[in-house]
C-alpha cells in the first residue's frame, strides 16, 4: 500500500521538491492536523495544543531552499529529554513543571544547522526511566497497532508517533534500549549510537556513562541521514569522540556478501516468546539469502547484565537528579528549611519508579555497600565489554532479538518491576559496552504486534549495521506497513 | 608556646585556594569577584538539565604549577568524581572533585618559626569547583552562584603543623608561594583562600594521635590561629579533667572566641563518591608539564637569596622586600629603570610600606611607579634635591602620581647650591647668633649643627646640607 502523506524524511523532502511544490505551511499544517486527531488516543505529543506548528514556523523561512541543507524544511519530534530553546523540558515529570530551556541541546542545534524543526515534545517514561512509558506524568502512550497495549520505552512517544506516521521522524534517547525497544514493539526503525558518537549536551542525564541520543525513523535509510546530522565531536560533550564521521547514507546498498554475522546463543534461550524467536530466525534466513555468512557466538557474562545495568545507571542517576531541588527551576513545595524543602519538592513530584530507582542508586553507593554493588557492577561491565570484544573479533555484527516479547498489555508489568526490567535483557549490553545497536521491524505476532531485528555492531561500526539494517529491508516490507491508528488509516 | 609541655599538638589543614583563571571551571562564564549578584552565571553554572562541564585546562596547569613548587609527584593520570550532598550552594547537589586520584600528591612546605626550620608534608592537591555564595536577608535567603565553579584547589597538609603558630606561618609560607607562583591573588578579604582544621592533642610519649575534632571555613589566618589557640587549649582541659575529646565537627564564634559543636546534621555526610562520566580522566604529557616546570618563577626563598647575593642588600632589607610579591616586583623595576639597590631598598622599606600602610592601600592603589622612585632617587644623588625636599615629591607621586622633576620644579624644591645665596645665608646666621659661633669656637661641635639649622631654615629647607657645611666650617675655622 503506497502511503499517502509523506511519511519519511526522503518522502518529505520530496514533496517538498515536486513540481509543483508543495509549501512547508501547508504540509506542516497537515501533519499538525494529523496530530491533532491521532494524539488524543495515542498521546504521543506531551501538551499538544496545535500551536507549535505556527511558533516553529515564526522562526524559519517558510519557503525553504531545497538542497541547502540535508534536512531543509523537515520537522523533527523531539523526545522531552533534550532541551530545545525557549521550549519545555519536562522529561515527563511533573519536577519540571514551569522549566523553560535557555538553550539547544547540541543535537538539536544541528538539526537546526540540517535546515529542520525540532517539532514538538515527544512523550516518554518519566526521566527516561521506563520500558513500557507508563511511567510517564503526562499518561502512558498508546500502541499504534493496538492501543491496548503499551508503546515501549522510554522513547515511546518517539516510536509511536513515527510509526502512526505523525512525526516524520524523532530524536530518541536509548540508556538501556529505550529507543531500539520501543522501535521494536511501535514496528520502526531505532538507532543508538556507540558510546561518544554523539554529543549528550543538552540530554538530560539519566545515566551518563550509558546515555546516547538516536534516530528513531521509518527507515534506515532516514536513520543514517539523521545520524549523519548529529554525529561528531562537540566541545561541550569532552566524552564525544574526536573521530570522523563517514558517510552513513554511501553504505547502504542491498548486498550483505561477505559479512559475518554471529549470532550469541544467550539471546536465544529459554523465555523468549516463540512468535519473536520464529520472526527473527526467519529474518536471520533472510540475511543469509542475501550473502551473509551466519556463525554461532557466545557472550557468557549476559545473564549478569540487567543487574550491573541496573547498579550503575541508577547509581549515576541518583546524582543527576539530584538538581531537581526546587531552587533554580521547576516545582517547588515550601518548606521550613532548604532540606525540608528538598524533601517535600522530591516526594511531591518525582514518580514512584523514578523515586525507586534515586534509592537504588543512593544505596548502592552508600558507605559500607559501595564496593560489594558499584565497584563490582564496573566490572562486571569490563567483563561484558571484553565479551563483546572478542566476539567482534569472530564477525561484524550480531543478529538477536530486541526484546523477548511484544508489546506487554498496558497494566501488565506495572506492579512487577523486577520483570519490567528483565525485559530490558538483549539492550542493555550494547550500553554497557558502548557499542551500537539497531533495531529494524521484522515481522509480526498472530496478534498483529510487530516484532523486531536487532543488529549489534562494535563501537564505531554503525555504518555497518546501518547496511545490514538497510539491505533487510530493502528485501522486505515490514517497514512499509501502517498501524490501524495512525495517520494512514485515520486521516482522509 | 601554645600548649603545656606534656601535650604534643597535631594540626592538618585543607587548605582551599581559588585559582587566578580568566573563566571559571567547567564553563566559559569569567571567574572574577565583586559582580552583582547571578550576573557571572549560565547553565552550566547553575546546573540546567541536561549542560555538562568541560574542564579548564588553565586550572589544570596551575594546580599542576602549585604542586610542581611545592616539590609533589605529579600524577600522569587523574580523574573527577563525584561528593553528593544536598545544600542550596550546590547547583548539582553535587560537588565535582578528585577523590582518590589527584593530581598532585606528597611535598612540602618549610615554615620558620621561632627560628626553627620546620617541615610539613603535604599529603596531596586536587582541583575542585567552588560552591555558590549563600546570602541571608531578614526573613528570606538567596543564593548568588557568581562563585559556583571557580576553580578550586585544595592542598592537604599532613597532620605536622604542632602549634597555632605553626598553622598561621605554614598559611603565610604557603600563600607566599602560590601568590608568587601567580596562582592565586591571595585575597582573604575576597576568600581566595579558606581553609578546614584538624586538630588533636595527645600526651607526649604517646604514639597514635588524639581523637581529632575539625573546624570548617576558616577565612582569615588570624582566625586560623585564635581559633587552633582556644581549640588546643579546650581539648587539653578536657583530657586533663579525665574526659574525652569527641571527634566532631566544631564551628568558630569570632566574635565570642570560642569554638562549638556543631549538630551532627550538619555535617554527618555519606558521599557516595563515584567517577565522574561527564568527564574523561585527564592524561598529562611529559613535554608541556617540562615547558611549564621551566617556566616556574621564582619562589620568595630563591629571591631572597638572589637580593642577598646579586644585589649586596642585608639579609633583613631581603626579607622585608621579598614578603610581598608586588614590593618585591616594585623594587626590582626601579632597579630595572636605574636606581642603587641599597637606596631603592630604603626607600621602598621606609617610605613605600610606610605610606601604604598609613592609607591602608595595596601597591596597587598607589599612583608612584618604579620608575617615579628611579626618577627620585637620581635627583637625591645628583644633589639637585635634599632630603626633606625629595620626602615631599615621594609624597606627591605616591598619592596623586606624576613626574618627579615636574614635581620638583612645580614645587621650587630644587635645591640651592649656588656659592653667592649660600654666602649669604651664613654670614646672616653667623650675624645673628654670635653666641653660638663662640660657643664653636669654644670647642662645642654642637653649636655648628645649630648654624646649619638656622641656615637650611632661612633658606627653607632647599639649601645644599654639604655645601652649607663646608661653607660655615670655612667661615668660622678661618
Ligand atoms: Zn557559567
Amino acid at each position: 500500500m503506497a502511503a499517502r502523506f509523506p511519511s519519511t524524511i526522503a518522502a518529505w523532502r520530496q514533496a517538498l521538491e515536486a513540481k509543483p511544490r508543495h509549501n512547508l505551511p501547508s504540509l506542516l499544517a497537515n501533519l499538525a492536523s494529523a496530530i491533532d486527531r491521532c494524539n488524543p488516543g495515542l498521546n504521543c505529543y506531551i501538551d499538544w495544543d496545535g500551536g507549535e506548528v505556527q511558533k516553529a514556523l515564526g522562526g524559519i523561512d517558510p519557503e525553504p531552499r531545497p538542497g541547502a541543507g540535508p534536512l531543509e524544511g523537515v520537522p523533527i519530534g523531539i523526545k522531552d529529554v533534550l532541551n530545545v530553546k525557549d521550549q519545555p523540558c519536562h522529561c515527563a515529570s511533573r519536577i519540571l513543571e514551569g522549566y523553560i530551556s535557555p538553550y539547544d541541546a547540541t543535537v538539536v542545534a544541528r538539526l537546526r544547522r540540517a535546515g529542520a524543526i525540532p517539532l514538538g515534545r515527544l512523550n516518554m517514561d518519566e526521566f527516561a526511566m521506563g520500558s513500557t512509558n507508563e511511567n510517564s506524568a503526562y499518561g502512558p502512550v498508546r500502541n499504534p497497532w493496538n492501543k491496548d497495549h503499551v508503546a515501549g520505552g522510554s522513547s515511546g512517544g518517539a516510536a509511536a508517533a513515527v510509526a502512526a506516521g505523525v512525526a516524520v521522524a524523532a530524536l530518541g534517547t536509548d540508556t538501556g534500549g529505550s529507543i531500539r525497544q520501543p522501535a521494536a514493539f511501535c514496528g520502526c526503525v531505532g538507532l543508538k549510537p556507540s558510546y561518544g558518537r554523539v554529543s549528550r549536551y543538552g540530554l538530560t542525564a539519566f545515566a551518563s556513562s550509558l546515555d546516547q541520543v538516536g534516530p528513531v525513523t521509518r527507515t534506515v535509510a532516514d536513520a543514517a541521514t539523521l545520524l549523519q546530522c548529529i554525529a561528531g565531536r562537540d566541545p561541550l560533550d569532552t566524552t564525544s569522540l574526536d573521530v570522523p564521521v563517514p558517510d552513513y547514507t554511501a553504505a547502504l546498498g542491498s548486498e550483505l556478501g561477505g559479512l559475518k554475522l554471529g549470532l550469541p546463543a544467550e539471546y536465544f534461550a529459554d523465555g523468549v516468546d516463540p512468535e519473536v524467536t520464529r520472526a527473527v530466525r526467519a529474518a536471520i534466513d533472510e540475511c543469509r539469502r542475501l550473502g551473509a555468512e551466519i556463525i554461532e557466538v557466545q557472550l557468557p557474562h549476559t545473564r549478569y547484565a540487567v543487574a550491573t545495568y541496573y547498579i550503575i545507571a541508577t547509581a549515576e542517576a541518583s546524582a543527576n537528579l539530584a538538581r531537581f531541588d526546587g531552587v533554580r527551576y521547576g516545582a517547588r513545595v515550601a518548606g521550613q528549611d532548604p532540606l525540608d524543602s528538598y524533601q517535600r519538592t522530591r516526594a511531591t513530584y518525582f514518580g514512584p519508579e523514578v523515586k525507586r530507582r534515586i534509592i537504588l542508586g543512593t544505596y548502592v553507593l552508600s558507605s559500607g555497600y559501595h564496593d560489594a554493588y558499584y565497584l563490582r557492577a564496573q566490572k562486571v561491565r569490563t567483563l561484558i565489554r571484553q565479551d563483546f570484544e572478542r566476539v567482534f573479533d569472530q564477525c561484524d555484527a550480531l543478529l538477536t532479538p530486541v526484546a523477548p516479547t511484544t508489546a506487554y498489555r498496558l497494566g501488565e508489568r506495572i506492579d512487577d518491576p523486577l520483570q519490567m526490567y528483565l525485559g530490558d535483557i538483549f539492550t542493555v549490553t550494547a550500553n554497557l559496552a558502548g557499542i551500537c545497536g539497531l533495531s529494524v521491524p521484522c515481522g509480526f505476532s498472530t496478534t498483529g504486534l510487530p516484532i523486531g531485528l536487532q543488529i549489534l555492531g562494535p563501537a564505531l561500526r554503525e555504518a555497518t549495521i546501518l547496511q545490514i539494517g538497510h539491505a533487510y529491508e530493502q528485501a522486505t516490507n515490514w517497514s512499509a506497513q501502517h498501524p490501524p491508528h495512525g495517520r494512514e488509516a485515520i486521516q482522509s | 608556646m601554645n600548649a603545656p609541655v606534656t601535650y604534643k599538638v597535631s594540626i592538618g589543614l585543607e587548605t582551599h585556594v581559588q585559582l587566578r583563571t580568566r573563566s571559571k571551571i567547567w564553563c566559559t562564564c569569567p571567574n572574577r569577584f565583586g559582580r552583582p549578584p547571578n550576573t557571572d552565571v549560565c547553565p552550566v553554572c547553575l546546573g540546567y538539565p541536561g549542560t555538562m562541564p568541560v574542564l579548564n585546562a588553565a586550572a589544570v596547569k596551575q594546580t599542576v604549577c602549585a604542586g610542581l613548587l611545592l616539590g609533589c609527584t605529579i600524577n600522569y593520570r587523574s580523574k573527577f568524581d563525584r561528593k553528593s550532598y544536598f545544600y542550596p550552594d550546590m547547583p548539582k547537589n553535587y560537588q565535582i572533585s578528585q577523590y582518590d586520584q589527584p593530581l598532585c600528591t606528597g611535598g612540602a612546605v618549610t615554615i620558620e618559626v621561632d627560628d626553627q626550620p620546620r617541615t610539613i608534608r603535604i599529603q596531596r592537591i586536587h582541583l575542585e569547583e567552588d560552591v555558590a555564595k549563600n546570602v541571608h536577608f531578614a526573613d528570606v535567603s538567596g543564593v548568588d552562584f557568581n562563585r559556583a565553579g571557580t576553580p578550586l584547589m585544595e592542598i592537604v597538609s599532613e597532620p605536622d603543623i604542632e602549634s597555632a603558630d605553626e598553622a598561621f606561618a605554614y598559611l603565610q609560607a604557603l600563600k607566599q608561594m602560590l601568590v608568587y607562583g601567580g596562582i592565586t591573588d591571595g585575597n582573604l578579604e575576597e576568600g581566595n583562600i579558606r581553609c578546614d582544621i584538624n586538630c588533636s592533642v595527645r600526651p607526649v610519649g604517646q604514639q597514635e594521635l588524639g581523637t581529632k575534632t575539625e573546624i570548617k571555613n576558616m577565612n582569615t589566618f588570624k582566625g586560623v590561629h585564635r581559633s587552633l589557640t582556644y581549640e588546643i587549649q579546650r581539648q587539653i582541659d578536657v583530657l586533663q579533667a579525665g574526659g574525652r575529646i569527641t571527634q566532631e565537627t566544631r564551628r568558630w564564634d569570632d566574635e565570642r572566641g570560642v569554638t562549638s559543636a556543631m549538630r551532627s546534621k550538619e555535617y554527618a555526610h555519606d558521599y557516595r563518591y563515584f567517577p565522574e562520566p561527564d568527564l574523561v580522566p585527564v592524561v598529562l604529557e611529559e613535554s608541556p608539564l617540562e615547558t611549564w616546570r621551566a617556566a616556574l618563577p621564582e619562589m620568595p626563598a630563591q629571591r631572597r637569596a638572589r637580593f642577598v647575593a646579586d644585589l649586596g642588600l642585608p639579609p633583613y632589607d631581603a626579607e622585608v622586600l621579598v614578603a610581598d610579591k608586588a614590593v618585591a616586583d616594585f623594587f626590582e623595576a626601579a632597579l630595572a629603570a636605574g636606581a642603587a639597590p641599597k637606596p631603592a631598598s630604603n626607600w621602598v622599606m621606609t617610605e613605600l610600606l610606610r605610606a601604604l600602610g598609613e592609607k591602608e592601600w595595596t601597591l596597587a592603589e598607589a599612583r608612584i611607579t618604579p620608575e617615579n622612585l628611579a626618577r627620585l632617587l637620581q635627583l637625591l644623588e645628583e644633589g639637585q634635591i635634599n632630603t626633606p625636599a625629595a620626602k615631599t615629591i615621594f609624597s606627591a607621586c605616591f598619592e596623586q602620581g606624576g613626574d618627579p622633576v615636574a614635581i620638583m620644579q612645580a614645587k621650587g624644591l630644587s635645591q640651592v647650591s649656588d656659592e653667592g645665596a649660600l654666602t649669604a645665608w651664613v654670614d646672616a646666621a653667623i650675624a645673628a647668633h654670635p653666641k653660638s659661633v663662640a660657643d664653636y669656637q669654644g670647642g662645642k661641635p654642637a653649636a655648628l649643627q645649630f648654624l646649619m639649622g638656622q641656615v637650611m631654615r632661612a633658606s627653607r629647607g632647599k639649601a645644599n646640607p654639604p655645601k652649607v657645611l663646608a661653607a660655615l666650617k670655612a667661615k668660622l675655622d678661618a
